[in-house]
């Protein structure tokens, strides 16, 4: 048995270690470490209730607004209040302007560029894949990140800036958006859907989410131009659906809120295959494993206090658990739990793994393209767009929301207007999650064992390959 | 441009960052911010966001800086050092050399011609510094206002300068681009910096000047919410008319900044904010 240290894994938001344990060639067991803890649950604990706004958002550079979102939304509970329909919509358009674009980084800057090493050399794709897609030097980036900016451009109208916005509220949003910003918004949007119709998909929008089967997608691929097809031809060159396999159960807290329920519903996908409803209040994190003391398993009733001596522990992270199993979150699961045709059927004939979770992310842009026009046209410009805040009366509070990467979940207990506890559990706290006290690992953990790394040991790229499939918020993880 | 080949090397490693400085920088440029630095001749040796180095491939980047193989024009932080527990920079481990960031920056920072801190945290500590300070998080030269920090009061690069700050939560994408590049044409002498290590074309200014909402503010009309027209200093708190900054004078993302936003500025640009706000 080898044991193969990885790190710094770059081209993830934050930083990243992996150890495999490694006999003839294949990985036996994984160990995944945050390696970055700064504190936010300690920061918070004592400061007034709404500095919860300025503070949260700040765990997360990329997932900015889903922080600010989750934070607002268990203040909002906390104060009994109602959000202005108008502030649902416009929180809905700059959250999923967000998550697009986050699905655009990690596609173009996180996780493509791997195919342009010259470890692919031998392959006859490899020469086309290095030009679009070689990190900072191929040529995607210059169509991928100015079409980023003009979509974070929703930003400047409904949320001052991008990162880091005070604009969500517990009652809406601080902006009211007249005539002229509304046609604007449009435009940032029509010129989204361009780019994914023309660059990523070479096909309407319309066409892509009417493909319903793995089948039908496999022969829309043959002979398209795009970058997602372009993908799809080297990933069935390498077997990327046998690669990362996940361990089934996926969750989705429900997303895009609006006056009517949500757009993507809240679930769970598990063994049956069915969709069931999702006991929120079975969620718990275990520290075995982590370098946290042993306080509570129950995040409404738990705090944050690091133990860096601790033994046995190897993560920052502590291990959420669903009735004492680990979760994978993220698109797929938001999309399986939603019941998007294609995705439901990629997941059922091959479950998670590296090719599917990256076409669930391409098809969740499709259709968040489409609902930002319609939540943007929805706007009933003559009404306010934030009803006011009031006082939090002491009790616990959760706000749980979808960020990119998947389910978030904040949760506060308030006591004379401070903040007495605040426990945060990031998507990638889900899938990158260390063991628990049975000794059973993290989604990534459990993805990465059985993976054939032959000689290539810590260069082995299909390691890189599974570990960005799950598009990881390091900085979030442990926060 | 620095060094004979006439390109400038620049390597960017984060700290106790959430990122957010490289997702700000990422919307600079037109046709992209990697076409950006290659205009400007800029080598960028490692990115913790967008290189194709990973693993040991990356820490042969640093090395081979520390072994003085690769000429260091410009070192970037982006992100606080957090120097805990016990100074040991436990909190913050570069993964996979078993050395914290802040050993790696207290043995790099000594080879590069200029230090730059992006962002409020590696320049003053910022959020990870508020509250009890979990993880004892320091600016590379400031602890919120006082001189020190990682580095110490008295550091200078190779070239004589202390650490540039480019404060901002996140800073402007401009701020962090037009540093780099007057610093790639060695443009930026200690009195272009101002008492908090800012660049003073950034520091010049304030939140407050060219706010959309002044005329208010001439006549004392005050908002009482945050979504209201009006002053937003009287009852909301801002505090643009004593941050530094051209925040609107710019446009964020297009047309924004925070004001035009409809929430009070909280001073992302000064050392401490994070405690008061």
């Amino acid at each position: 048995m080898t044991r193969i240290t990885i790190g710094p894994f770059n081209r993830v938001e934050g930083d990243l270690e992996v150890r495999l344990d490694v006999e003839g060639g294949r990985v036996m067991r994984a160990e995944v470490t945050a390696p970055l803890y700064r504190g936010f649950e300690q920061i918070l604990e004592g400061r007034p209730v709404l500095d919860a706004l300025v503070l949260a958002p700040r765990i997360c550079g990329i997932c900015s607004v889903s922080q600010s979102v989750s934070a607002a939304t268990a203040l909002r509970h906390a104060m009994a209040i109602e959000a202005a329909p108008n502030g649902l919509l416009a929180t809905n358009i700059a959250h999923a302007a967000e998550n697009a674009a986050d699905h655009l980084t990690h596609f173009y800057i996180f996780f493509m560029p791997d195919f342009a090493r010259e470890a692919y050399a031998p392959h006859a794709w490899h020469e086309a894949a290095r030009e679009r897609f070689a990190a900072t030097r191929g040529s995607a980036s210059r169509d991928a990140l100015p079409a980023r900016a003009r979509l974070l451009e929703t930003m400047g109208i409904i949320a001052g800036k991008w990162p880091h916005s005070l604009a969500f509220q517990p009652g809406g949003t601080t902006r009211a958006i007249d005539l002229g910003s509304r046609v604007r918004l449009l435009s940032i949007i029509a010129a989204f859907r361009s780019f994914l119709e023309t660059i990523v998909f070479a096909d309407t929008l319309e066409n892509v989410l009417a493909l319903t089967t793995a089948d039908e997608l496999d022969a829309w691929r043959d002979g398209r131009g795009g970058d997602f097809a372009h993908f799809l031809r080297i990933a069935d060159s390498l077997s990327l659906t046998d690669l990362g396999r996940g361990t089934g159960l996926l969750m989705s807290y429900g997303a895009y809120e609006g006056v009517d329920g949500t757009l993507f519903p809240r679930g769970l996908f598990g063994p049956s295959a069915m969709i069931e409803p999702l006991p929120v209040k079975q969620i718990s994190e275990d520290v075995s494993h982590a370098w946290m003391r042993d306080l509570s398993t129950d995040p409404a009733q738990s705090s944050t206090i690091p133990d860096p001596d601790k033994a046995e522990a190897y993560s920052w992270c502590k291990a959420p658990r669903l009735s004492g199993q680990p979760i994978e979150v993220g698109a797929i699961a938001r999309q399986t739990v939603a019941g998007q045709p294609l995705i439901t059927d990629l997941v059922t004939r091959n479950g998670t793994n590296v090719r599917s979770r990256v076409v669930a992310r391409l098809i969740e842009t499709a259709r968040l393209a489409l609902a930002m026009e319609q939540w943007t046209r929805a706007l009933r410009l003559s009404e306010p767009f934030c009803n006011a805040s009031r006082e939090a009366p002491d009790g616990s509070h959760v706000g749980l929301v979808e960020a990119a990467r998947g389910s978030l979940g904040h949760w506060m207990a308030v006591r004379n207007g401070k903040l007495e506890r605040y426990q945060i559990i990031a998507p990638t706290t889900w899938n990158f999650s260390p063991r628990d006290s049975s000794d059973v690992g993290g989604p990534l953990e459990q993805a990465l064992v059985g993976t054939d790394v032959g000689d290539a040991g810590p260069r082995s790229v299909a390691i890189q390959h599974i570990v960005r499939s799950f598009d990881p918020c390091m900085v979030c993880t442990a926060h | 441009m620095s060094g004979s080949d006439g390109m400038t090397n620049v390597l960017w490693l984060q700290g106790a960052s959430c990122g957010g400085c490289t997702m700000s920088i990422l919307e600079s440029g037109a046709s992209g911010w990697f076409d950006e630095l290659r205009q400007f001749g800029i080598n960028l040796l490692w990115h913790p966001s967008v290189s194709e180095e990973t693993g040991e491939e990356a820490v042969e980047v640093l090395q081979s800086v520390l072994d003085g193989e690769v000429r260091l024009d410009l070192l970037l932080l982006e992100g606080s050092v957090a120097r805990g527990p016990n100074d040991t920079g436990r909190f913050n481990m570069l993964a996979g050399t078993n050395r914290s960031v802040y050993r790696w920056m207290l043995d790099l920072a000594p080879c590069a011609d200029y230090v730059v801190a992006v962002g409020s945290c590696a320049a003053y500590g910022g959020v990870p510094a508020a509250g009890s300070n979990p993880t004892d998080a320091v600016g590379l030269q400031f602890e919120g206002a006082d001189r020190g920090g990682a580095l110490g009061p008295g550091f200078r690069s190779r070239l004589g300068l202390p650490v540039i700050n480019v404060a901002g939560c996140a800073p402007h994408p401009g701020w962090m681009m037009e540093t780099i590049l007057a610093l790639t044409t060695k443009d930026v002498a200690t009195t272009d910096l101002d008492s908090y290590g800012r660049p003073k074309f950034v520091a010049d200014h304030l939140a407050h000047h060219g706010c959309s909402r002044n005329e208010f503010y001439e006549f004392k009309a005050s908002a009482e919410t945050m979504s209201e027209r009006g002053c937003l200093m009287e009852h909301l708190g801002c505090k643009a008319t004593q941050a530094v900054g051209d925040c609107n004078q710019r446009s964020w993302n297009g047309g924004g900044s925070c004001t035009k936003g409809g929430y009070a500025c909280i001073a992302c640009t000064s050392p401490g904010f994070e405690r008061r706000a």
